[in-house]
């Protein structure tokens, strides 16, 4: 099952669901013969693209709208935020190559504010699957629900075997004592090798994908914090506003404190290239990540196995 | 149009205006912006629409977008005087225990979206109207801007859209005042010529006197101009229409008069009509 197979199966059993796009049709190019008049282009106005999907939520629809993220979140974000956030109308955001995924594009197409502005958002939801099957897993949730909601879509293949979905909740893909990588969206595949080599030092390695960064997953946070060791948060965002935010809110609240290594975009735009070449440029590869973290712990980086990763490429529309 | 029913609706643009007025006092109100479409909105809500404090629930009833928010007063007015809000919760405007205040939200029941940001509603009424079509449905949904609204892109690219949508139940309806916030339009960004502009869009346009309900009727009543375009209505009008001493004025866009200001306005309301002021009428709120 793809994206395009998933979004025409529910819209086929659900005519509330209406398929929209700011002429960014990579995912869905089949869908205008079987949805008819449900598939709406608006050509490359992604401001009325937004407010056209509000009038249509104040209709009883459900309008899953698709373009780049940046283009969403920034051009259109006082759309969504005005007459989506307002409105508390269930629009559903499909936002394409969010993060590293824009790879080759170059800063304007940098989407790695995103969540940061989204979640500043009074009743918006935010999801950022690790890969395509956890992508898949989450969606019928999230179209379900009656809240607005912002998706990074992520088609890569993973190859883990992810727990059923549960809106809110994280997945704790495992638990350790020296420390605990905290993850979101495509990096999660740099944080399995990561963890991989750590493990292979005699670390004690957990990770945890947050798949909802809004609502957060309290206690999930908790419960790493309180297991003590290394809190490691680990993004293609800007440092400000995603998931090391997240976390100092949640500590601060809780009247916490931890010992926390963020890896993110600190005040930069990533050098632009294939996505692997970004990767390893900007020192997201799973050896870089356990080289940061080795290092944070005390221990040798120099010590860490080269392991031949193979990442492909995204073809960015 | 009979000229009763023409002296009708005059009349009940009268009391809409004593509404405006009454509402520019204590924190003030936009005056000016809102007495240009007072009798638009007299027009539209008591004799086209299909819409009624009954019916606000019916499927086939038209939709009004206000998109131009500051006009809320006149909206308010019309409503108070069509039984759609008790007269009494005008009182309570700008007061944190309701929601009456500068820009329309949806808690006022008849209100169909909140605005005040500006450029934002055509695109939502866009999404009415695709629905609306979808559903098979003949009902219209017209939404109202302003003209300085029209600097706004968002605005444009709805035009666009709606045009190659060919949506002909949809239509735009220009408070052509002749002024933005605090500025002549055509001193700032020049508009004209505006029909032909939309014209050029793929729009199918008229252009009235918008404060003659003969005209009004007569338009709207065409609708919709074509059975493949949308339509648009250039209303013009004159910014504080009703009350001489401030009709035309740059500075008169909001206006937060004293008690003894607002009772002066209503006498000259008044004075512009044949009617009789009563003591009521001349209360402040």
């Amino acid at each position: 099952m793809a994206y395009e197979d998933l979004i025409r199966e529910t819209a086929l059993a659900d005519d509330r669901l209406i398929v929209m796009t700011a002429e960014n049709r990579a995912l869905i190019r089949n869908l205008p013969a079987v949805l008819g008049p449900r598939f709406i282009d608006t050509g490359i106005t992604e401001q009325t693209l937004i407010g056209a999907a509000a009038g249509l939520a104040l209709r009883g629809r459900i309008p899953v709208v698709h373009a780049l993220a940046t283009f969403l979140t920034l051009r259109a974000f006082e759309f969504i935020r005005t007459d989506v956030g307002i409105g508390q109308l269930p629009v559903k955001i499909s936002s394409f190559v969010p993060g590293f995924l824009s790879d080759g594009n170059g800063p304007t197409h940098q989407a790695i504010e995103d969540v940061a502005l989204m979640r500043g958002i009074p009743g918006m939801t935010v999801f950022a699957p690790a890969d395509e099957a956890d992508m898949l897993g989450m969606l019928p949730q999230i179209w379900a629900s009656p809240s607005p909601a912002y998706v990074r879509i992520n088609t890569r293949p993973g190859t883990y075997q992810h727990a059923p979905f549960e809106m809110g909740k994280a997945e704790v893909v495992a638990t350790g004592t020296d420390a605990t990588i905290l993850v979101y969206g495509m990096l999660f595949e740099q944080a399995l090798i990561a963890r991989e080599l750590l493990e292979a030092q005699g670390k004690s390695v957990g990770l945890v994908n947050m798949r909802t960064l809004k609502p957060v997953d309290e206690a999930a946070l908790l419960q790493v914090v309180r297991a003590g060791g290394l809190v490691v948060t680990l993004e293609d965002h800007f440092q400000t506003g995603g998931l090391y935010s997240i976390l100092a809110e949640v500590l601060l609240k809780n009247e916490l404190t931890a010992k926390v290594l963020p890896i993110a975009l600190n005040e930069k735009w990533y050098k632009p290239g294939l996505l692997s070449e970004v990767l390893e440029y900007e020192g997201f590869t799973g050896q870089h990540i356990a080289r940061r973290i080795a290092e944070k712990l005390g221990a040798d980086p120099a010590a860490i196995t080269t392991k031949t990763e193979v990442v492909e490429n995204q073809f960015a529309e | 149009m009979t000229s009763e029913k023409q002296d009708e609706l005059k009349a009940l643009a009268l009391r809409v205006r004593e509404h405006i007025v009454r509402l520019s006092t204590d924190g003030g109100c936009f005056t000016g912006a809102s007495l240009s479409c007072a009798d638009l909105l007299v027009y539209l809500y008591a004799d086209f629409l299909n819409i009624s404090p009954q019916t606000l629930d019916a499927p086939d009833r038209d939709f009004l977008f206000l998109s131009k928010g500051h006009d809320v007063p006149a909206l308010y007015g019309t409503f108070v005087e069509l039984g759609f809000m008790p007269k009494e919760r005008l009182a309570n405007h700008l007061k944190a225990n309701d929601s009456i205040y500068w820009h329309p939200n949806r808690s006022v029941p008849g209100v169909e979206f909140h605005s005040g940001s500006l450029g934002h509603l055509p695109s939502v009424g866009l999404g009415v109207a695709l629905d609306n079509r979808m559903r098979g449905l003949k009902n219209r949904t017209i939404v109202i801007t302003g003209d300085g609204e029209l600097n706004e892109g968002s605005v444009w690219e709805t035009v666009l859209v709606a045009a190659a949508q060919k949506l002909s139940n949809f239509t735009l309806v220009v408070d052509r005042n002749h002024f933005q916030a605090n500025v002549a339009t055509e001193d700032l960004i020049p508009l004209e010529p505006l029909g032909p502009k939309f014209e050029a869009f793929g729009w199918a346009v008229q252009r009235i006197d918008g404060h003659d309900f003969a005209q009004l009727e007569a338009a709207f009543g065409a609708l919709p101009f074509s059975d493949d375009k949308p339509s648009v209505i250039i209303c013009d009008t004159v910014r504080g229409r009703g009350l001489p001493s401030i009709e035309a004025r740059a500075d008169r866009w909001f206006c937060n008069f004293s008690a003894d200001e607002v009772v002066e306005l209503l006498k000259e309301l008044h004075s512009q009509e044949a009617t009789t002021l009563t003591s009521e009428t001349l209360t402040v709120r």
